[in-house]
């Protein structure tokens, strides 16, 4: 057992992936010789070289496109492609939503995909408008891709395993603010299957579903509700398309009362469809509707109150619980 | 139907024919004009299918190009890649998928190439190295810059060619995917369909500079002009083209001025051309020009062609009744194939 960063977790991941199989590689902006822009491709260009580390100009349209067409020849190459954020990774979406998501289905299954673009995800602090998207919905909204969202750092090395492992386009978000996020990670091989949520934190009275930094915030709100003799149940889905509904309408069963926290904006977010999810397989189950918590409706502001306020917190889950518990 | 008027020499011609440094073989001078031909006679039943109801949705037909396709296609080995747009009939037969599988995907049929789940704009077989089939203008050039950066990366000498109409080649990601092609060395050959046109805009009125190739300058790409109404020089140029990707693993940027008779898809009426324009380039008729020098070089006979005319016809004619008489695809197939 090591406790170990989030950035180093998936740095072992693509490290023991890219010895095992020759076929993989990274690219992206800064990945080779500047170590990353966050460092999680730390060390790995002095191991490999140029030719399975490689540095790309800074056009992700161009270089997403480019790992498509690596992973559709079939064969054995096996992109992983670095976005420096998901807010850059708008550019490339012609390719990831035109390209790597139908091609398999357009060519009836001639085509496999097996590229994973990865990279920090949603709002960090104080990075202004520009830099603060949380796109897990945009991405989760196409079929043919698979969207994961690691909270910890044994959670970030198995998922990133398995996404590596898999033959389809995946969407690997990770998060700024997370890297430095210290957890234990096993030594020696494993993996988290992909479509495969995790329960945090058991409860009985409430399931506070979140993930990546939400899970912290959801961790610390369930602390506090502790004090007040309530239980609150922490559902980390892992992976957003496919979304774990099994885990999740199991723990509604369980508790009858569902908050959902997401730093993401309200409309059309993962939240929602796990939102309309719950009530259409768990109705019966629901002893208040669903809450949700989301990022203020609005473009990220610069000023550190005004974006504190702009981003769900604590209070504001503790709040969402007492008021399903009708309390 | 339109015919082909062949024209006469009463004297077989002594000075050696154009191609003689090419190394083609008669067998495959034959082949060559026969997919040009194979190709005009299935897109002008296409269009008459399409007329009946039988094809929905966009067609986007190849006649008067089908020197650029053959030309560029038949220096290819069998491990080579090709990537196009949506206007893919042409290169698909070139590549040797069946016209039967082309036309049942036409019509939207279970036994089409891609089980009827493509297209007129999504014809693949990914076996034949034959990429597609992309709808999104100017948008796929980074994917076979991609198939190019794969199969250096696995060591091999094959080389990935990939088509484009001119009015993409004002796309972005086009010169993003230039940039990197002759930044990274990738064996990638990209072939530019200028057919002056745009959908309905003249290129004089949608691009800035006069020589489309010299867009490659600017990355220090080889590049070059070529007649794309003259399946030899297609033929010449790329084998340059494909020589320079396998031995020194560099790309090539080539543009074929061509020029489609038809609009730009079945629902295109062509009010921005006129008849004359189309009448002055049909003098020029890629098939026509061939099968004269063919005939003056005494390598087909004008009943040869007519006999192969007739084979053609013939398997156009089995290609529609193949396509007709196949199911569509079962609705228990809706599902498949999003993931693998």
């Amino acid at each position: 057992m090591a406790q170990l960063q989030i950035r180093e977790a998936i740095n072992q991941a693509i490290d023991e992936e890219m010895e095992k199989d020759p076929g993989v590689f990274i690219m992206g902006e800064e990945v080779a010789q500047y170590n990353g822009a966050y460092k999680v491709t730390q060390g790995l260009w002095k191991k490999y070289g140029d030719k399975r580390v490689i540095d790309t100009p800074i056009t992700e349209a161009g270089f997403a496109g480019i790992g498509i067409g690596a992973a559709m020849a079939g064969i054995g190459v096996r992109p992983i492609v670095e976005m420096m954020t998901w807010n850059f990774a708008i550019l490339a979406f012609d390719q990831i939503i035109n390209h790597a998501a139908k091609a398999r289905y357009m060519s009836a299954g001639q085509f496999k995909v097996p590229i994973v673009f990865r990279g920090p995800n949603g709002p960090a602090h104080m990075l202004g408008a520009q830099h603060s998207q949380a796109l897990e919905s945009m991405m989760a909204h196409v079929p043919g891709l698979i969207v994961m969202t690691p909270s910890t750092p044994y959670d970030a090395k198995g998922m990133l395993k398995s996404a590596i492992r898999d033959d389809n386009p995946v969407i690997f978000m990770e998060s700024e603010l997370m890297y430095g996020q210290k957890g234990e990670v096993p030594d020696g091989e494993y993996v988290i299957p992909i479509g495969k949520g995790d329960i945090k934190k058991e409860g009985t009275d409430v399931t506070i579903i979140a993930w990546t930094k939400m899970v912290a915030v959801a961790l610390k709100a369930a602390a506090e509700l502790e004090k007040e003799g309530i239980s609150a149940e922490v559902l980390d889905p892992r992976t957003l398309r496919p979304l774990d509904d099994e885990l999740i309408i199991s723990s509604v069963k369980k508790t009858n009362r569902v908050v959902i926290v997401e730093d993401s904006w309200p409309f059309a977010s993962v939240g929602t469809e796990i939102a309309y999810r719950v009530q259409a397989l768990a109705f019966d189950y629901l002893d208040a509707p669903v809450e949700k918590i989301n990022s203020a409706d609005i473009p990220m502001p610069y000023a550190e109150n005004l974006e504190h306020e702009a981003l769900p917190s604590v209070e504001k889950v503790i709040t969402a619980v007492k008021k399903v518990l009708y309390r | 139907m339109e015919t082909i008027t062949m024209k006469k020499e009463k004297v077989p011609s002594t000075k050696q024919p154009r191609w003689a440094d090419l190394s083609l073989t008669n067998e495959k001078l034959i082949k060559i004009f026969h997919d040009m031909l194979l190709i005009r006679r299935f897109e002008e039943r296409a269009a008459q299918e399409y007329g009946k109801g039988k094809i929905g949705g966009f067609c986007h037909l190849y006649i008067g190009q089908e020197a650029v396709g053959v030309g560029a296609i038949a220096p290819l080995r069998e491990d080579d890649f090709i990537y196009t747009a949506y206007r893919d009939h042409g290169q698909a037969l070139a590549r040797g998928l069946e016209p039967k599988g082309c036309m049942a995907e036409l019509f939207g049929k279970a036994t089409g190439v891609s089980k009827g789940i493509g297209g007129s704009m999504h014809f693949y077989d990914l076996a034949k190295g034959f990429m597609g089939g992309w709808g999104i203008v100017g948008g796929h050039p980074p994917l076979a810059a991609g198939t190019a950066f794969a199969t250096k990366y696995q060591g091999r000498d094959s080389v990935t060619i990939c088509f484009m109409g001119e009015a993409s080649t004002n796309q972005g990601v086009f010169h993003e995917t230039l940039n990197m092609a002759q930044l990274w060395k990738l064996p990638v050959i990209f072939i530019c369909e200028n057919n002056g046109y745009g959908m309905g805009t003249a290129i004089s009125r949608a691009m800035a500079g006069d020589d489309l190739y010299e867009k490659a300058a600017g990355y220090e790409m080889a590049r070059g002009a070529v007649n794309g109404m003259d399946v030899i020089e297609m033929y010449r140029e790329m084998s340059k083209a494909i020589d320079r990707a396998r031995k020194d693993s560099l790309p090539t940027f080539l543009e074929a001025r061509t020029y489609r008779y038809r609009g730009h898809s079945m629902s295109d009426p062509g009010q921005y051309r006129t008849k004359e324009e189309i009448e002055e380039y049909k003098k020029r008729d890629p098939i026509e020009t061939f099968a004269a020098e063919l005939i003056s070089s005494g390598i087909l006979t004008e009943s040869e062609i007519e006999t192969m005319e007739e084979k053609i016809k013939d398997e156009v004619q089995e290609a529609v009744e193949f396509a007709d008489a196949s199911p569509q695809p079962s609705i228990d197939t809706l599902y498949e194939n999003v993931y693998a």
